[in-house]
């Protein structure tokens, strides 16, 4: 027998099949202190059946007070994206290890972590307790959550260019801040608009719920009309909510068409919408 | 006008790539550094701007030490030096214009340059240049839309933009085929004689040095083993410069 009809033809599986039982053992365990268990769940889905029945019809009975929390969500989203961004591309780019010496590039990714340490809720609960209650506080807890998301992004991406672009910039004898943007920033800015734009969208999800804890938007109608039992009302407020996040995904598709495809607005409105979407699945997987 | 004086490089301490490089080059006229690869030929011509820092010895440019420089110094002199690249090294989403503008970047504030407010008269002759080249009507496209060759020519053009007093050339032909590779190399020959500056070439194909070089260096293991007018160049010295004989017949 030659020895290569004894060698194994593929990578030894023994480990990955213990990680599975590992995996599978852990589940089984988790379910039975959590008390997770067939009745239960059937009990929840009659209840779920009732809850959802009294959903229906949707009231809009109170919209002046659903369109006051919408606008308030809407504009917490755009100055927290405007804030975050505008902050998160200086401290994005110092945070870029091949342009910048690791001394100042350690705090900025210091900063970066920091930001991304906690849930955008549990930045709001903070910032009620130090601004109180209000937009404030939501739009600082959003800032904080796009500074995190876009700086980490924009730095990796960064520190992903062709340097050899920016040598042959670097040798016309270009000053620092033109090998920037002539070298640097060509390089990222597609992505750049591409997390931008992701971050709005997130932006506008997340301003529609720190209201639940009083930073302002429609989130603390919706917890209000909750407790108050007005399922009527609160499926008002879920539709105008998923109403608010597509004319946002509307946007940020026409976005990225304008900045990232060099389309003008008339090619957006003569109904490329579809090819653009599909072209906006792609740049998340990129991202 | 540019003399190098004993200098060497080593990237890991006690393996030096460059040992004791003496050279002058004159005020004109086309010099090709050949030599097998790995050699320090591209080593070589990066230590002359500083791409690369030489780890010993004097280079000397229009009167003045380039190895001590300050960073600020080193700028003012490399707008003096135009560097064309292998890979042509544009900035693939920018346009033609912008590229070659891009040569004047030593000369234009960044305020002014990040507003693509660059002075008319630099406009002008970008779109001049273009013209040389062989590119007119391609000012507006992106750089990763045009060929090998094009590219090539607007590198070429970029460098010219900077109104340098050398050329250097990294390997600007060895991305391209035979008949591009040969268009280029009279693109630079016509280059240094119109604007009477001296081009230093590094490259592979011996056959275009030949053709094209007024002067040939010939490298082997850091060292420079040969230095002549390109007519003296024989057999036996390639053999020395490259190793073995049997790519010769």
């Amino acid at each position: 027998m030659t020895p290569a009809a004894t060698a194994l033809p593929f990578r030894s599986r023994t480990w990955a099949r213990v990680g599975w039982l590992a995996l599978a053992a852990y589940v089984i365990y988790a379910c039975a202190q959590l008390d997770v268990s067939a009745e239960r769940i059937a009990s929840g889905l009659s209840n779920a059946a009732h809850f959802f029945g009294r959903m229906f019809p949707p009231n809009f009975a109170r919209w002046d007070l659903l369109v006051k929390g919408l606008k308030e969500s809407l504009e917490i989203a755009a100055l927290a994206s405007a804030l975050g961004i505008a902050l998160s591309l200086p401290i994005g780019f110092v945070a870029a290890r091949n342009l910048m010496p690791a001394w100042v590039s350690w705090p900025a990714r210091l900063v970066i972590v920091a930001a991304r340490s906690f849930h955008p809720v549990i930045v709001a609960i903070l910032f009620v307790k130090a601004v109180g209650f209000g937009a404030l506080a939501g739009i600082l807890a959003l800032t904080v959550a796009s500074i995190g998301f876009i700086g980490k992004l924009f730095a990796e991406a960064i520190e992903e260019i062709s340097l050899k672009q920016v040598e042959a910039v670097r040798a016309t004898g270009a000053p620092f801040m033109s090998v920037i943007g002539f070298g640097v920033l060509p390089q990222v800015f597609a992505r750049f608009i591409g997390f931008c734009t992701y971050q709005l969208d997130s932006n506008l999800r997340n301003s529609t719920m720190v209201g639940i804890v009083g930073a302002g938007g429609i989130g603390g109608t919706l917890f209000a009309a909750f407790q108050r039992f007005d399922y009527d009302y609160v499926c008002a407020i879920l539709i105008s909510i998923i109403a608010l996040i597509m004319a946002g995904e509307v946007l940020a598709m026409g976005v990225r068409g304008i900045f990232i495809d060099g389309l003008s607005l008339a090619d957006l409105f003569r109904g490329r919408v579809g090819r653009l979407a599909a072209q906006g699945e792609r740049h998340l997987e990129d991202d | 006008m540019l003399s190098i004086r004993h200098l060497a490089k080593s990237y890991v301490p006690g393996k030096p790539v460059l040992n004791d490089i003496n050279l002058d080059i004159a005020a004109r006229g086309i010099t090709a550094i050949i030599g097998p690869s790995g050699t320090g030929k591209s080593t070589l011509i990066r230590c002359i701007n500083r791409l690369v820092e030489p780890s010993a010895g004097e280079i000397e440019f229009e009167g003045e030490d380039l190895v001590g420089l300050s960073r600020r110094a080193l700028r003012r002199v490399r707008r003096r030096i135009g560097m064309v690249f292998q890979e042509y090294n544009l900035v693939e989403r920018l346009s033609v214009m912008e590229n070659v503008l891009s040569g004047r970047l030593g000369y234009v504030s960044p305020w002014r340059a990040w507003r693509r407010k660059f002075p008319p008269e630099d406009i002008a002759r970008a779109f001049e240049l273009l013209g040389i080249v062989g590119l007119s009507g391609f000012a507006g496209s992106r750089a990763d839309s045009l060929s090998g060759g094009q590219r090539q020519r607007v590198g070429i053009a970029r460098a010219v933009m900077q109104q340098p007093a050398v050329l250097l050339a990294d390997e600007p032909t060895s991305s391209l085929d035979p008949k591009t590779s040969v268009e280029i190399m009279q693109l630079l020959a016509d280059i240094a004689r119109d604007r009477d500056i001296p081009v230093v070439i590094n490259m592979h194909d011996v056959e275009l040095a030949k053709r094209f070089a007024d002067r040939i260096i010939g490298m082997s293991a850091g060292s420079v083993v040969f230095d002549g007018p390109s007519g003296n160049l024989s057999d036996a010295t390639l053999k020395t410069i490259y190793g073995g004989e049997d790519w010769l017949q």
